[in-house]
């Protein structure tokens, strides 16, 4: 039980990372992909109608970590407590810049607005990877390293999306930032790679190797203008690296913790299960269809 | 001060401030899809023309409420990581199940709502607005049950220093939780229907020329909505006539089950109940004061046990018992904030609720009489609806005092005081800093809020067409094309 919800917790903040890490990308190039406003409305368009349900994966996440495995959620908030209320402090600014960005009137509100949206998707991106990175070795350069690294494959996944999701003169600057964010990127990542080989599990290696070779892929296929297949390498990129993660969080999520001192009671694990297994595959199945409805390309200037 | 005192500040002025916004979220939702629907079913215009403005106002405002409510998310374990570590096995699961059952359904579908007018059909694109406000109401009432459980624990057994949960089903159907979900829910619904009330009084003053205070005009500026809205006298004294049931309706279940609240109080929680009445002492045939000195004999024996005579225990022998109980300490909450909540949030609500049944009677039998039309809302009328926009909101925070202040000294009552809940490696330093960033944004944001809020209904809903309008702009149906914009957003 105690491993299945380890992996139900891993597999929630997957998606998370993977759903909101374009979000991240999307709102950190906000700026550099638009020439007008048309164009930011096109760039914000492509997320508009999903970032609110791609956040619940986060707070779903943490829901779970603090029914599941109590001590592991309070040792985790509680000692990176600066970084977390940054990154919920960002995720504020974002979010009421994004809600709030067609409701108000002057070009100096549109424009604060949008310094919000910025902020509060560089800023979380960026902690995120901190957190983690200092989580698994404790180290600055670690940290430093891990948020490079999220930052960076957030930007690159969120141009990606945006290639995909538009038209104009928008996709051909997204293409391009695309391009340039790999190159920050894939340094990066090579950095990190030697790092995982003794930390944990054998198949973290493997992992590791597939995160690496998918960002290598959906660098080639931007390149070779296949979005769509391009989207599907980075998302992998993300998700292999998340799982490599909490592959070496398996045995210790905290310094001095082990899973079994964390969890919670066997009983609160099968029934939280049961309702999981139910609940989960319909939310996947709503949120599917959601980009569905939404799936043309944006043009500039038409809704 | 210590690090203690700081997260508590901290967790107040977030909490408080987030509930400021709940309210409308769970209210208002559900109010935009009542007029949606009457869009739907009837064809016209107006109520799709109150659809857009409402549903606006109610976006405004559901920003606010998500983004303070993942701090909320945080909190408990940044602030509170004793608690967290000690509750987590019961307490979190219905914060999981929240998220999971509720905040996913909430927010997916109104993004579907929001960006869906023109790519949806009809039928798909409203059931998706009822969807996000049935995810609204499911979340209010998990998160109460997670509440609920902290006043009076069930469904657990203490082991190895945790909580263990034996019982989901207990925690879900706590009393407790039955009592209070219909009771904050209908008390969202007042604040909703009195925001309601006070943006139709506001508008239906505006539209005839008048301003808030007797005797002055509106100052109306350009481009103002005022002169053509004169086309569709109905619709403000339509949406005032449908928050005035709501908020009536609202009122009468608020009163119930406040009722029952306050019967539970006497088993589970005492010390709140003689903390809300000043009573001292145990005391047959309790009086209820309505104020310090003005008392009717037996009330409160009588609200709370539902018998004149019946024994209601007093604070200070309640704290002699529990020191024999738990060992010596002060078990008294905050007596003045606790005795004044009470009767704020009693008499602030019920005078909107009667502020709104007043209404009714005034507004009743519309057609017919003055010629077919429609029986006016008199002028002073429309000036005291905007009272219901602050009454019922300082009315519902001032609830939330009296419960959890009343609470005090615990956490969890008779399980975890509130001095052994805090983070132990938190220092003072992070604390203050946090709170007082807080404290900042969300000030700057309140006022931006505020701003949005008002320009917003200043402006009133989007204009019909004016005849005079260049004749190439003109569609073939200009009431469609100028009534479905593609976003709302
Ligand atoms: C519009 C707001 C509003 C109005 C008109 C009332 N209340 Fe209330 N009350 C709340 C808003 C509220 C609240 C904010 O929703 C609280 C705080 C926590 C909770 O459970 O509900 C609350 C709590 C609360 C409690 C404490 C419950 C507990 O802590 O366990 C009692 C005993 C009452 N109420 C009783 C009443 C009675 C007898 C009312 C009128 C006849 C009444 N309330 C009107
Ligand atoms: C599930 C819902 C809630 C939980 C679990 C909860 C829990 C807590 C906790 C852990 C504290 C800290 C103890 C303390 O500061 O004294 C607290 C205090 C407080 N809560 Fe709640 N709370 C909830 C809902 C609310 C809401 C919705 C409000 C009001 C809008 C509220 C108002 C307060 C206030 C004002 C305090 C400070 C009391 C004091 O410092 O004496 N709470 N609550
Ligand atoms: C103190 C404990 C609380 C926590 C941890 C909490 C958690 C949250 C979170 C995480 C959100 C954002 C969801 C999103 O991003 O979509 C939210 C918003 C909301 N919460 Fe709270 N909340 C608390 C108190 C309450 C209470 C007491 C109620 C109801 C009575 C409530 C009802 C809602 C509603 C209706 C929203 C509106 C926005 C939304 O859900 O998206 N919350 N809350």
């Amino acid at each position: 039980m105690t491993t299945f919800w380890f992996i139900v917790i891993a597999f929630l903040w997957t998606g998370y990372f993977v759903l909101e890490g374009f979000d991240f990308g999307v709102g950190a190039l906000l700026p550099l992909l638009s020439r007008s406003e048309a164009d930011r409305k096109q760039v914000l368009g492509t997320i508009g109608p999903v970032w609110d349900g791609n956040e619940v994966w986060l707070i779903t996440a943490i829901g779970a970590m603090f029914a599941a495995f109590p001590a592991w959620y309070s040792g985790l908030l509680s000692g990176f407590y600066l970084a977390v209320f940054l990154v919920i402090a960002g995720l504020v600014v974002r979010g009421v810049g994004l809600e709030w960005r067609g409701k108000v009137h002057s070009r100096r509100e549109v424009a604060l607005c949008d310094a919000g949206i910025v902020t509060g998707s560089v800023l979380p991106a960026f902690l995120w990877g901190a957190i983690f990175g200092n989580l698994l070795f404790g180290t600055a350069l670690a940290t430093v390293l891990g948020g490079a690294l999220s930052l960076s494959v957030a930007v690159l996944h969120g141009a990606v999306f945006v290639a995909l999701k538009t038209t104009g003169g928008v996709r051909a600057r997204a293409r391009r930032a695309a391009l340039l964010a790999a190159v920050g990127a894939v340094p990066v990542a090579l950095a990190t790679l030697p790092s995982v080989p003794g930390k944990g599990p054998m198949w973290t290696l493997g992992t590791a190797l597939l995160a690496a070779a998918a960002l290598a892929a959906g660098v080639t296929l931007v390149w070779g203008r296949r979005e769509g297949w391009a989207f599907t390498a980075t998302a992998t990129a993300i998700a292999a690296t998340t799982a490599t993660v909490f592959g070496v969080l398996w045995t210790a999520p905290l310094p001095g913790l082990t899973l079994a001192e964390a969890a919670s009671a066997p009983y609160t694990l099968t029934v939280l299960t049961w309702i999981g297994l139910i609940a989960l595959p319909g939310v996947i199945a709503y949120q599917a269809w959601t980009y569905w409805v939404f799936r043309k390309r944006l043009t500039a200037g038409v809704h | 001060m210590d690090a203690l005192d700081l997260a508590r500040w901290q967790f107040g002025v977030t909490t408080v401030y987030h509930f400021l916004f709940v309210p409308l979220t769970i209210g208002l939702g559900v109010y935009v899809a009542g007029l949606q629907t009457a869009w739907h079913l009837t064809g016209k215009e107006h109520y799709l023309r109150l659809t857009k403005f409402f549903g606006k106002l109610f976006l405004i405002n559901f920003a606010m409420g998500v983004v303070t409510g993942i701090v909320q998310e945080f909190q408990f374990g940044m602030n509170w990581s004793e608690y967290s570590t000690f509750v987590g096995d019961v307490f979190g699961a219905p914060l999981a199940l929240e998220a999971l059952l509720a905040f996913f359904l909430e927010s997916t579908f109104l993004g579907l709502w929001i960006f869906g007018w023109d790519r949806l059909p009809k039928r798909v694109h409203l059931a998706c607005l009822w969807a996000a406000v049935i995810g609204s109401n499911l979340s209010a009432y998990f998160i109460l049950a997670a509440n609920a459980w902290m006043k009076h624990p069930v469904g657990y057994e203490v082991v190895d220093g945790r909580a263990r949960m034996t019982d989901l089903w207990a925690v879900l159907t706590n009393s407790t939780a039955l009592a209070q979900v219909p009771h904050v829910v209908a008390a969202s619904f007042v604040v909703a229907g009195g925001f309601v009330i006070a943006v139709a009084g506001y508008r239906i003053l505006r539209e005839r020329g008048l301003g808030l205070r007797p005797g002055r005009p509106a100052r109306t500026a350009a481009g103002d909505a005022t002169t053509p809205m004169r086309r569709l006298p109905d619709m403000w004294r339509t949406s005032l006539r449908a928050a005035l049931v709501m908020t009536a309706i609202a009122g009468a279940v608020v009163a119930g089950s406040g009722d029952l609240s306050g019967q539970l109080l006497r088993e589970q929680q005492p010390m709140k109940l003689a903390a809300a009445e000043g009573l001292r002492h145990d005391t047959a045939g309790a009086p209820f004061s309505i104020a310090p000195g003005v008392e009717v004999p037996g009330l409160l024996s009588l609200l709370a046990a539902h018998d004149p005579g019946a024994t209601v225990q007093g604070v200070d022998d309640i704290q002699a018992r529990y020191e024999k109980t738990f060992g010596p300490a002060d078990y008294t909450p905050n007596l003045p904030v606790v005795f004044w909540s009470f009767r704020v949030m009693i008499g602030f609500g019920m005078a909107t609720v009667g502020l709104s049944v007043l209404g009714l009677w005034l507004t009743r039998r519309p057609r017919r009489r003055h010629g077919g039309m429609a029986k006016p809302v008199p002028d002073w009328f429309a000036r005291l609806c905007v009272l219901a926009l602050p009454l019922p909101a300082i009315a519902i925070i001032s609830g939330w005092l009296l419960s959890e202040i009343g609470r005090q000294p615990w956490t969890v009552q008779g399980e975890l005081m509130t001095a052994a809940s805090v983070s132990p490696g938190v220092s003072l330093g992070e604390v203050a800093i946090t709170l007082a960033i807080f404290t900042v944004l969300y000030g700057l944001l309140a006022v931006a809020e505020g701003v949005l809020l008002v320009r917003h209904v200043k402006a009133g809903p989007e204009l019909p067409p004016v005849e005079s309008a260049p004749a190439g702009a003109v569609p073939a149906r200009p009431d469609e094309a100028r009534l479905t914009p593609t976003l709302m957003y």
